[in-house]
């Protein structure tokens, strides 16, 4: 047998023991055994002494040919086997992912502090300032100086809870209209603001009544504010809160602080506008009061009505939530059950 | 109000559905209630002609009737009623029949005789009990005679009309009449309305021989009364008795009814006396004095006030004026004479007289709101007539007037450039005078200014804001265009509180805890627990329930109350959070200051128990860790401590904390004393209330850049026994004071203080890091520091070192 021969041999032995070996132990052994310095191929080449000069180049090529082949095959084997271990502990580490998440503590805003947020991100992207004014109201701002004297009928829309005969629990947010008009420069530019808060009336609550509830105003004054401008501005409202397909609509209405007065409906939830027994068959809810700011109140504050005016609006983000979400009972807002107030997760 | 349908069209030619009509109405003038058509649900209701009525023979109370109802053979009916007889004509319900509620009717038997259909009281076909004349209260009603067998019965009672319930909004009061919204749906359909004027017919002596009237002008602008003699009084017509009904008042008799018919229709609440009852021929209109009494119509005893109107004669008050009269001078079986009042009240008066007297009647909701001032004699007038026409009266000469201050029409003036300036319109001249004029108010224009002069019954309308409601309504809001505001910018923006708030919002939330929005007004146990400074209570003038009387004082009791509400359904683990305003008032002043606070309560747990991890109860630590996450996003400035506070009787004495920035107290956090838990109805429940407004009056640390060591740092751990009056913030402190210049960071892992520890001591273990900015530490710089430390705390807190 010649040597090429030989070293043919050897190469299908070791390519077959590579290709059996089992595990990685078993690789290093082969390798050991094919490559090793005991190993065949040494031995073959020692057997290159008794070759022709012109052989041995030829035999010596051939050989190293036939190590490289063998060392690539080991190393490859042991990649292989090598990429099984860890196939095989991967499996094993296999989790049901349908197992739920670990727990972890997350809190909910309000829901109506969520419409009420939503209120002033869209009025602060129009311009507006955000303000707050005090629950402890004086009856001057809560009702004087929004032209509700003493004894005008009007005040009896209004069930108010008394402090002392000049202190009470505002039963509006529109007192912030003259507190800011009263100290708002317009040398500075025109007044925009919104102002959200808690009201109180005295009503005994009920599933559509709450002694407490919020409100958030809205008051624009320049010198050339229109009630068109009034219209667009409740329709974006409107958009924005309920979506593009709201459409909405004034009526003529009554606040003694506003003059013309409106009413503003929205187009009902439930039937989308085709009349149901939510809307009383009109197709439309009512939302808000709104109106361009009556005379009487910018000169109260010492505003000049011949030059300034504007409009007003009010908004109550608890009916706003309750139609919106379709809740039933106006309690379930200040009872804060868990179970209530983590329903409404969705943001943004 | 309910204004019918077929009234509104007697005076003016609609082409419109009821419904339609009223849309239009709430569109353009008052808000709808809603829409009705008493006939409507019913079914095969019509008219029967009692032909027999015979005992039932098992019954003491019940009768058997033959009833013609216009087919071949009359119907046999069991009827209940007592007063039912034969010749009667009847409202029938046949078999198969409906009335009010959607009861169907069948045939039965009654104590085994067959009975085809019902007998109905007007109840039973949906009216009022307030409406039905009092004779058919406790029976069924008899129609008139010439009603024919078989007829549907609705037309006969008006219950095939429309009834648009009105809304009427305080400063309208003249859309409670019918000529009113006439007025106004002239204008909105822009067509021309006729509406009739009385003709007196006078007879007999003069008023002015009669009755004489002294009245005190500031309480009664106008005062102006009638005189009508030999009067038969006698239930109203149909038609009339119609009206009443389907406006909501109750056919009484006809002297009564034609004062109600004439305020339904012009809006003038009038008043009829039995002039035979006057002590004397005087009347007054004056306040009433200190302990008369008054018996008003309804029989309810009055003591009147002193700031009450009254109508009195020589011996005393006989009405409270534009109230409700007095059953004294009422009209009776027996009367003949009448004295008709027609009058204006003062407003206020009215409104507090009704009030006080809990007496709120459609007259005084007239006065308070303002009649036609310039319609008084007209409204009188009519009544008289219709007492001639209904009731035979003779109506004596002329009116006596007791008073007449009747108002000059209001003269407005305004531009066209200024109605669509603030209208945002663009009308023309030509639209804007039409639209007056379609309302009935005069117009002059001279180039772009308009003159306008309202009718006395528009009291409503005093400015040119006024006009341009008019305007803008009939013009139609649907047509104004919509824009928003142009002109010079402005920045939106929150205040520096609104952005702190916002944040500790979302702060919170990030923590695990719900936004709970609970009431400010508590009880006055409530209000005065947990409280962070003295304060005087405030509480309500007149609370509606005690549960709701007092200003919060405190947020904790709130979440408490929520806590307690959950637990009874059931909800064991509770986080909550709330922001808002507590209330403390100085003594001596009317007025509290407001002062934002952030409270939260935990209870059970905060993580739920899940597959993979046991629940973990609420506890001290947890909650401390939420209050110091929270202060940290706050990022105040100064250090942040703890310190122990066993004072608070709500708060659990060894498990309770001061929270301090900078030695200043903003708040408190801890355990609820378990027998206040106890009084919510809690279970165990940690809490903590800070003052937020302090927070954000505090100096912030701001964000800045600190270089990260490139260098490996060292830690060390050491292990000490001390006493167990010895604080972590002490052992903190003195490493921290004494740790030498790269001590990073000091921290706890371990505390011990179980069974290998001596009584009396407890073991701490911490791992001080070390690490230098600048350079590689060596081994023995850290070693030299370390050895330095455990040496102070032995010496200073004489902690054994292990």
């Amino acid at each position: 047998m010649s040597l090429k021969d030989k070293l043919s041999e050897l190469r299908q032995r070791g390519l077959a023991d590579i290709k059996q070996s089992a595990d990685l132990k078993d690789v290093n052994q082969v390798r050991v055994q094919l490559l090793g310095k005991k190993g065949p191929i040494t031995e073959v080449l020692r057997g290159m002494r008794d070759l022709d000069a012109a052989e041995r180049p030829k035999v010596g090529a051939f050989a190293n040919e036939i190590r490289d082949d063998l060392t690539a095959a080991l190393t490859q084997r042991k990649e292989e086997l090598e990429q099984a271990v860890l196939n095989a502990q991967l499996a094993k580490e296999t989790v049901d992912v349908t197992l739920p998440g670990t727990p972890v503590a997350k809190g909910e805003p309000h829901v109506i502090q969520q419409i009420i947020d939503q209120i002033e991100d869209l009025f602060l992207g129009m311009g507006y300032q955000v303000l707050s004014g005090p629950e402890v109201e004086e009856d001057k701002y809560n009702f004087e100086m929004m032209n509700l004297p003493k004894n005008h009928p009007a005040r009896d829309m209004q069930d108010t809870f008394y402090i002392t005969k000049e202190i009470l629990m505002r039963t509006q947010t529109s007192p912030m209209q003259a507190r800011t008009l009263e100290k708002h420069d317009f040398n500075k530019g025109p007044l925009k603001m919104i102002s959200p808060g808690v009201v109180y009336r005295r009503d005994t609550d009920d599933p559509t009544h709450s002694h407490q509830f919020h409100q958030v105003e809205g008051l624009v004054i320049d010198k050339h504010i229109t009630m068109a401008d009034l219209k667009g501005t409740l329709q974006v409202l409107a958009h924005e809160l309920f979506g593009d397909k709201f459409d909405v609509r004034l009526r003529p209405s009554y606040f003694p602080f506003t003059e013309p007065s409106v009413e503003a409906d929205i187009t009902c939830f439930n039937c989308g506008g085709k009349g149901c027994k939510v809307c009383k068959n009109t197709g439309w809810i009512e939302v808000l009061g709104a109106g361009m700011v009556h005379p009487n109140v910018l000169k109260m504050a010492g505003v000049d009505p011949d030059v300034y005016g504007g409009f007003a609006f009010g908004v109550g983000p608890d009916r706003f939530a309750m139609l919106k979400y379709g809740v039933d009972d106006i309690r379930n807002f200040y009872l804060n059950d868990v179970r209530f107030l983590t329903q409404f997760t969705k943001k943004g | 109000m309910k204004i019918s349908y077929n009234w509104i069209k007697e005076y003016l030619d609609l082409d419109v559905k009821p419904v339609d009509l009223a849309e239009k109405i709430e569109r353009t003038s008052v808000e709808v209630d809603d829409v009705t058509k008493p006939s409507d649900g019913l079914k095969k209701i019509v008219v029967g002609h009692v032909l027999s009525v015979e005992a039932h023979p098992d019954s003491d109370h019940l009768h058997v009737c033959q009833v013609d109802v216009g087919e071949d053979d009359p119907l046999q009916i069991v009827c209940g009623a007592p007063n039912i007889a034969k010749g009667q004509h009847v409202i029938v319900a046949l078999p198969g029949s409906r009335i009010a509620n959607n009861v169907k009717i069948k045939k039965s038997k009654m104590r085994g005789i067959p009975s085809a259909g019902m007998i109905c009281a007007l109840q039973e076909i949906g009216f009022s009990e307030d409406v039905v004349p009092k004779a058919y209260v406790e029976g069924i009603y008899v129609l008139p005679e010439d009603a024919t067998p078989g007829d549907a019965v609705y037309d006969y009672l008006g219950m095939n009309d429309s009834l648009i319930d009105l809304d009427v909004t305080p400063n309208r009061g003249d859309m409670l009449s019918v000529y009113g919204t006439l007025h106004d749906l002239a204008a909105i359909y822009d067509k021309p309305v006729e509406l009739d004027h009385p003709e007196v017919k006078e007879a007999g002596a003069t008023i002015d021989d009669q009755l004489a009237v002294h009245v005190d002008a500031t309480l009664s602008s106008q005062y102006r009364m009638r005189l009508v003699k030999n009067l038969k009084l006698a239930p109203s017509p149909m038609w009339l008795q119609i009206r009443l009904w389907n406006a909501g008042m109750r056919p009484i008799n006809n002297v009564v009814d034609i004062t109600n018919y004439i305020m339904l229709k012009y809006g003038q609440p009038l008043h009829a006396f039995d002039y035979d009852k006057f002590n004397g021929e005087d009347v007054y209109v004056r306040t009433a004095k200190a302990g008369e009494k008054l018996t008003t119509l309804d029989e309810n005893d009055h003591d009147l006030d002193e700031n009450d109107i009254v109508i009195a004669d020589q011996k005393g008050p006989i009405a409270l004026a534009g109230v409700m009269g007095g059953l004294d001078a009422s009209i009776q079986d027996g009367t003949t004479t009448v004295a008709i009042e027609s009058a204006v009240f003062e407003h206020d008066h009215i409104r507090k007289a009704a009030q006080r007297h809990n007496l709120h009647t459609d007259a005084s909701q007239r006065f308070e709101r303002g009649v036609n001032q310039a319609g008084v004699q007209e409204a009188l007038d009519a009544a008289a007539q219709m007492m001639n026409e209904l009731a035979d009266g003779e109506v004596q000469r002329g009116s006596v007037v007791g008073s007449n201050n009747v108002p000059e029409p209001a003269v407005i003036s305004l531009t066209l450039t200024h109605v669509n300036a603030v209208l945002g319109t663009k009308l023309t001249m030509d639209q804007v005078v039409h639209i007056l004029e379609s309302l009935e108010f005069q117009v002059k224009v001279a180039e772009d200014e308009l003159t306008v002069t309202v009718p006395v019954r528009r009291n409503d309308i005093h400015i040119p804001a006024d006009l341009l409601e008019e305007i803008a309504r009939i013009y139609g809001y649907d047509r104004l265009p919509a824009t928003l505001p142009t002109g010079r910018m402005t920045m939106g923006s929150l205040t520096a509180k609104h952005r702190l708030v916002r944040a500790t919002r979302k702060s919170l939330e990030g923590l695990g805890l719900n936004q709970a929005i609970s009431y400010a007004l508590t009880t006055a146990d409530k209000a005065k627990m947990f409280m962070m400074r003295a304060s005087e209570t405030t509480e309500l003038a007149w609370p509606m329930t005690v549960d709701h009387a007092v200003l919060r004082m405190n947020l904790i009791t709130g979440l408490l109350d929520d806590i307690a509400y959950n637990s009874a359904r059931k909800v064991k683990d509770v986080a909550l959070y709330e922001q808002g305003r507590v209330f403390y008032r100085e003594d001596g002043q009317d007025r509290p200051a407001e002062e934002e606070h952030i409270a939260g309560a935990i209870t059970g747990t905060l993580l739920p128990a899940a597959w993979n991890q046991p629940a973990q109860p609420v506890d001290f630590f947890q909650m401390k860790g939420i209050v110091a996450a929270y202060l940290k996003d706050m990022a105040v400035n100064g250090d942040v401590t703890y310190v122990p506070n066993a004072d608070m009787p709500e708060m659990h004495p060894g498990r309770t904390a001061d929270i301090l920035v900078h030695g200043h107290r903003i708040g408190f956090l801890g355990e609820v004393h378990p027998s206040i838990a106890k009084q919510f109805k809690v279970g165990t429940t940690y809490v903590f209330e800070l003052n937020l407004q302090a927070i954000v009056d505090m100096p912030k640390q701001e964000n800045q850049y600190d270089v990260i060591s490139r260098y490996p740092a060292i830690t060390r751990d050491i292990a000490m026994l001390v006493d167990n009056d010895v604080t972590n913030d002490q052992i903190v402190a003195l490493i921290e004071r004494r740790g030498g210049a790269f001590l990073q960071s000091v921290k706890l892992f371990d505390v011990y203080d179980g069974v290998k520890v001596p009584k009396g001591k407890k073991s701490l273990a911490y791992t001080l890091t070390y690490q230098d900015k600048h350079e590689t530490l060596v081994d023995d710089a850290v070693t030299q520091a370390f050895d330095k430390v455990s040496k102070r705390l032995e010496e200073e807190l004489g902690a054994e070192i292990r």
